[in-house]
């Protein structure tokens, strides 16, 4: 497959799209008030293009800020989880339990405990939302390494460190670059969820909701789009990173 | 053929001494070896054979330190094994191949344990001599998923061997290959000591390799296991495949099964 079919197909689905939304809109004579077409997407993105760029880019770094303290936590978590039994059977359930919280729950908690730090509650529901996948792909991937591969480095007297350094941690990057693509929609999901349940004036969600509220729905819609826009962007990202690091795991 | 080991022409190279061991488990201690004492000389080649079950992976694991056992000593080389070391090299059915490392660098491994003041290019050097000797130069920079399953056994053994070690210890290393490739790898491990002699321990299920393999074989009992009987294998250095069908080798090999599959000794 070449480079420009990979990039062609795609593209020509996403065009596609447009045209059976555009399609359902103009054959169903719906005014834009019940559902924007493609075609109102334009002025709205250019009326408040200056704003999309400042609130794109706030939700951008702050999910980006998120989901890194996610892979920090996430992994030392997985780490003690993958590596002691004990640590295990008393996380786990803990863990579980916290990610069956729905978060639209926690976040007006955490708004009214950070009340005013907008950036560190955005960030913070940014995290809580998306270390889970993360702690447990890593303490499984730990946990299940097969004890020959243990082995043939402890034969040696290799340390525990060199142990992990040589064997556990590029074994378990593949499940870990699994998780990470699950967690950065997760992030990207906690982050609209704090702007636009609590809105606090920043970010696309604020942008969302400022067209609610002047029933503006075309900027509903292009915020949608800019929110999907960011979303395909990240996932690549994390894509690409897993091509560089755990490429070696993909069988063509 | 078929005479008890009784020779002393070579040091002993790995030498246990009334061994016992036990796995903890709820409720008390699991017996798996019973007063195993065996002495292999240095560049000799020992198989053991015994029942599915009884203990001899659990063997390898205390030679080679892994595992400390509960009664008994261990000697490499006249030490007292207590932890694991470098001088060992261990092979096993799993060819264990680290998927992110080409082929010269899986081999490279130990090296960089053992060895972490060698250079770069003498690593190589040396893993490159291996490759070669079991026929796998050109293949150096494949990933190990590019490789058949021989081949990740060859790449397993060049691991094994690549610190130069005084013991190497293969646990069931040809049992999930094929009959063709086995007898491959069965021939490569003769031309492997015949380029450089090195005493090896190999366990296995397989009675016609431990015969072809071996300079003397063990018989272990159902567990917890002992050693109940040894013979010498005298076929020479220069073993053809066909000799495995020769009358006295059939004996000697109906005389093993005999005495793995009766349980009252």
């Amino acid at each position: 497959m070449s480079a420009s079919h990979k990039f062609l197909v795609p593209l020509a689905a996403m065009i596609g799209f447009l045209l059976v939304w555009e399609w359902i809109v103009w054959v169903n004579d719906w005014p834009n008030y019940k559902m924007a077409s493609p075609s109102d997407l334009g002025p709205a993105f250019w009326k408040f293009r200056i704003l999309f760029l400042e609130y794109g880019w706030d939700t951008l770094w702050r999910t980006v800020v998120g989901l890194g303290i996610s892979v920090i936590v996430g992994v030392l978590l997985g780490m003690v989880m993958g590596l002691s039994r004990t640590s295990r059977d008393a996380l786990y359930p803990l863990l579980v339990g916290f990610n069956a919280i729905p978060k639209a729950t926690v976040v007006p908690v955490i708004a009214l405990l950070l009340v005013g730090l907008d950036d560190l509650n955005t960030v913070l529901i940014a995290f809580l939302i998306s270390f889970f996948p993360i702690a447990v792909s890593v303490s499984i991937g730990l946990s299940t390494l097969e004890p020959e591969y243990r082995d043939i480095l402890r034969a040696l007297g290799a340390s525990k460190t060199t142990i992990f350094l040589k064997i556990a941690l590029p074994k378990t990057l593949p499940e870990f670059f699994g998780a990470l693509k699950i967690a950065v929609t997760l992030a990207f999901i906690g982050t609209n969820l704090m702007e636009i349940v609590e809105p606090h004036g920043k970010g696309l969600g604020h942008l969302f909701d400022s067209g609610k509220i002047n029933a503006d729905y075309p900027l509903m819609f292009a915020v949608l789009i800019a929110l999907a826009f960011l979303g395909i962007v990240l996932y690549y990202i994390v894509v690409a990173l897993e091509q560089i690091f755990a490429g070696w795991a993909e069988r063509d | 053929m078929g005479t008890d080991l009784n020779e002393a022409e070579r040091p002993v190279q790995i030498d246990l001494r009334g061994v016992s061991h036990a796995f903890e488990i709820e409720n008390g201690a699991f017996p798996v070896l019973n007063d195993v004492s065996l002495q292999i000389r240095k560049n000799h080649f020992a198989a053991v054979v015994g029942p599915s079950g009884c203990g001899k992976s659990t063997l390898t694991r205390l030679i080679s330190g892994l595992i400390k056992p509960v009664s008994g000593e261990i000697y490499l080389a006249g030490e007292r094994v207590t932890s694991p070391r470098a001088t060992v090299g261990m092979a096993f059915q799993n060819p264990v191949m680290l998927e992110w490392r080409s082929v010269l660098k899986n081999v490279i491994l130990p090296l960089e344990i053992v060895a972490p003041k060698m250079s770069h290019k003498q690593r190589q050097e040396r893993a490159m001599e291996l490759l070669s000797m079991v026929s796998l130069e050109g293949f150096e920079d494949k990933r190990p998923s590019e490789l058949s399953g021989g081949m990740k056994q060859r790449v397993s053994l060049c691991r094994a061997l690549v610190h130069d070690p005084d013991v190497l210890i293969l646990d069931e290393p040809f049992g999930a290959l094929d009959a063709f490739t086995r007898e491959e790898l069965w021939a490569m491990m003769h031309r492997l000591r015949r380029i450089k002699p090195f005493t090896c321990l190999l366990i296995t299920h397989d009675l016609r390799e431990s015969v072809f393999l071996s300079d003397e074989i063990y018989v272990m009992s159902q567990r917890p296991a002992k050693i109940k009987h040894s013979v010498a294998v005298e076929l020479g250095s220069e073993r053809q495949l066909d000799d495995l069908y020769a009358p006295n080798v059939t004996s000697l090999l109906a005389s093993l099964r005999s005495q793995i599959a009766d349980p009252n000794n």
